[in-house]
């Protein structure tokens, strides 16, 4: 860990990407703290106002407070972001490990059925297991979670073909370790370098996808505040009022962006060649 | 040299085929017979070598007999019980009692546990003693074999490729096994550090009264430790006998022409170089009759149309070579 901060020391574009994130986390835990307004305060006498002291990032057509939308949308993109992230690879480190480790027909019967899930684009498979469930925010994170459970999977069974390879694996089969153990104990710590940098990667595309669910109303319903939704709403507007589009946008790729940072300079650092 | 006494392993006829799979749906098309009918046995407490060029099925020998790779054929004998029938869940309890020990020490030993946790896994997975006698164990063995006690606490990373193949020792010997199989186990190594290990070993060796089956293609080192020697080519036995008959009076082609390639520094001692033509066949398309004779010195007409059998053709030696037949005009052997 000591060794982890050091390095990321080091690497200034992931220092960017952390401290970016963690911004994005704290405005998210400390919402009721920071925004102004609550985030479905309706205000009849300021609707679709331009930016100003008052508001911010101005508001919108029942006269909400962007910037105090934004912050609370903050909570809904990362709940979202690391529950459906948790999910996929939750799911892909468990078939990744079995189809990885054991090969063979499992591996042939769990790759197939993967790239089936594969074969569909990803807000196209999404929606359609919101659609199934029914559009709630619940059901998105589910959605999200399957959509990316086969990307994890394929990391990790990768990781897991190539870490088989290291004697060290014939070793605790040649003492005698059970298959289980093998996979807790010796595979699975070598092949967490590629995974957390999936993670971080995954958790960009989650709320990336929640917006996208959100925006064309499949995934968090309105009023709740979630950046997709504020895009959606928001759309009508452009012409009159290009700031209750041109926030949650940045938001978005402010958040995406530096998790992405992050994520690339995650990679270096936890890469053993590059030490 | 050590009496006969009774075979801690045999092998008998072991055979390692790997397929060769091509095409659209992936049909078998031919196998590399990386092991070809193997036999030999390991009487205890002795140290019994397989020498070899690369790719001559000595690794996939020492994997087979430890069900690291499942051989294609053939049968193992432990302590007089077969051990390739049962299944590899039934074949764990005999693990403890065979161990091997890798060539490399920089991939043989996982990165993210302590030598402690090393150490420790081996008992804990076979339950052998309390956590507290077992730690007590870690401790005794890793002293033994040249480790102290607060380089236990580190990562193997930290260590040298000598200390490393320590390390492996102790993993290996906290069992108490009673026969290792070392595969190229001191060939990754520096020469002094290889003097050092080598040593190490001979002593663990009358210490813990253990059989080692060594690996190797470093001739000198196997003089050095070896009670027997056997010589393969090409996924099969081509001579085995005791060091001294072998290094003395090497019976098959290719015995005589490994011995005369290693490296002297006596400038007195006049050596007659043999050098081979041609490279080793490809194990997936053997040479009809005898493996080597496409490129044995003394190659004849019987060599392509019959395999040679093996056989004891003098006390306690044994090789594979039309040479030694009954019927064949004896011809002249090369000699040193």
């Amino acid at each position: 860990m000591k060794q982890f901060l050091k390095r990321l020391r080091k690497d200034k574009v992931g220092i960017v990407g952390f401290v970016g994130i963690a911004m994005v986390i704290i405005i998210g835990l400390l919402a009721p703290l920071i925004a102004p307004y609550g985030p479905e305060e309706m205000s009849q006498t300021h609707v679709m106002e331009g930016p100003s002291k008052e508001f911010i990032f101005g508001t919108d057509e029942f006269g909400r407070d962007i910037f105090s939308r934004i912050v609370y949308g903050a909570q809904v993109s990362l709940q979202v972001g690391l529950i459906a992230v948790g999910i996929g690879a939750g799911f892909g480190l468990l078939f990744g490990l079995i189809s990885g480790f054991f090969q063979g027909k499992i591996d042939q019967i769990i790759m197939r059925i993967m790239d089936v899930f594969f074969a569909f684009p990803d807000i196209l498979l999404a929606l359609t297991i919101v659609a199934v469930l029914g559009p709630s925010l619940t059901n998105t994170m589910i959605a999200i979670g399957i959509v990316f459970t086969p990307v994890f999977t394929r990391v990790v069974r990768g990781t897991v073909i190539s870490v088989k390879e290291n004697e060290y694996i014939s070793n605790a089969v040649a003492i005698g370790v059970s298959p289980v153990n093998i996979i807790i104990k010796h595979v699975t710590p070598n092949i967490m370098a590629p995974f957390i940098v999936q993670v971080t990667l995954g958790l960009s595309g989650a709320i990336l996808t929640e917006a996208a669910l959100s925006f064309l109303g499949l995934g968090v319903q309105p009023p709740n505040p979630s950046w997709g939704v504020m895009l959606n709403d928001g759309r009508a507007l452009m012409e009159f009022a290009p700031w209750t589009i041109l926030f949650p946008a940045g938001a978005i790729i402010f958040t995406i962006f530096c998790f992405n940072l992050f994520g690339d300079s995650l990679r270096d650092i936890l890469d053993p060649k590059l030490k | 040299m050590n009496k006969v006494k009774k075979p801690v392993l045999q092998v008998k006829n072991m055979k390692k085929h790997f397929p060769i799979k091509g095409g659209i749906i992936k049909r078998t098309k031919n196998h590399v017979r990386a092991v070809d009918g193997i036999s030999f046995d390991v009487q205890e407490q002795e140290t019994f070598s397989l020498v070899g060029e690369s790719g001559c099925g000595k690794s996939t020998t020492g994997r087979s007999i430890l069900r690291l790779t499942e051989p294609t054929d053939g049968e193992v004998y432990f302590n007089g019980e077969e051990v390739l029938g049962c299944t590899q869940k039934e074949f764990r309890k005999y693990r403890k009692d065979m161990q091997m020990i890798f060539q490399d020490p920089f991939s043989s030993l996982n990165p993210r546990m302590t030598v402690k946790s090393l150490l420790l896994e081996p008992l804990m997975t076979h339950k052998l003693y309390s956590k507290k006698e077992a730690l007590n164990k870690v401790y005794e063995i890793a002293e033994r074999v040249g480790l102290s006690k607060e380089q236990v606490s580190r990562h193997p990373h930290e260590f040298s490729g000598g200390q490393r193949q320590r390390i492996s020792i102790a993993r290996a010997l906290i069992m108490n096994p009673k026969l290792i199989i070392l595969d190229e186990a001191v060939s990754a190594l520096d020469v002094s550090i290889q003097a050092q290990i080598l040593n190490l070993l001979i002593d663990l060796q009358k210490e813990f009264k253990l059989t080692y089956v060594f690996i190797s293609h470093d001739l000198n080192v196997v003089k050095h430790l070896s009670d027997r020697i056997g010589v393969m080519y090409l996924g099969q036995m081509m001579e085995m006998t005791t060091t001294e008959s072998l290094f003395n009076n090497p019976l098959h082609p290719y015995t005589t022409s490994l011995l005369s390639a290693i490296p002297s520094y006596d400038r007195n001692k006049k050596k007659d170089r043999i050098v081979l033509k041609g490279d080793v066949p490809d194990p997936a398309n053997p040479p009809s009759g005898c493996p080597f004779r496409l490129r044995c010195p003394q190659a004849h007409e019987l060599c392509e149309t019959h395999k040679p059998v093996y056989q004891e053709v003098e006390d306690n030696h044994w090789v594979a070579c039309h040479l030694y037949n009954e019927g064949i005009p004896e011809r002249k052997r090369i000699r040193l």
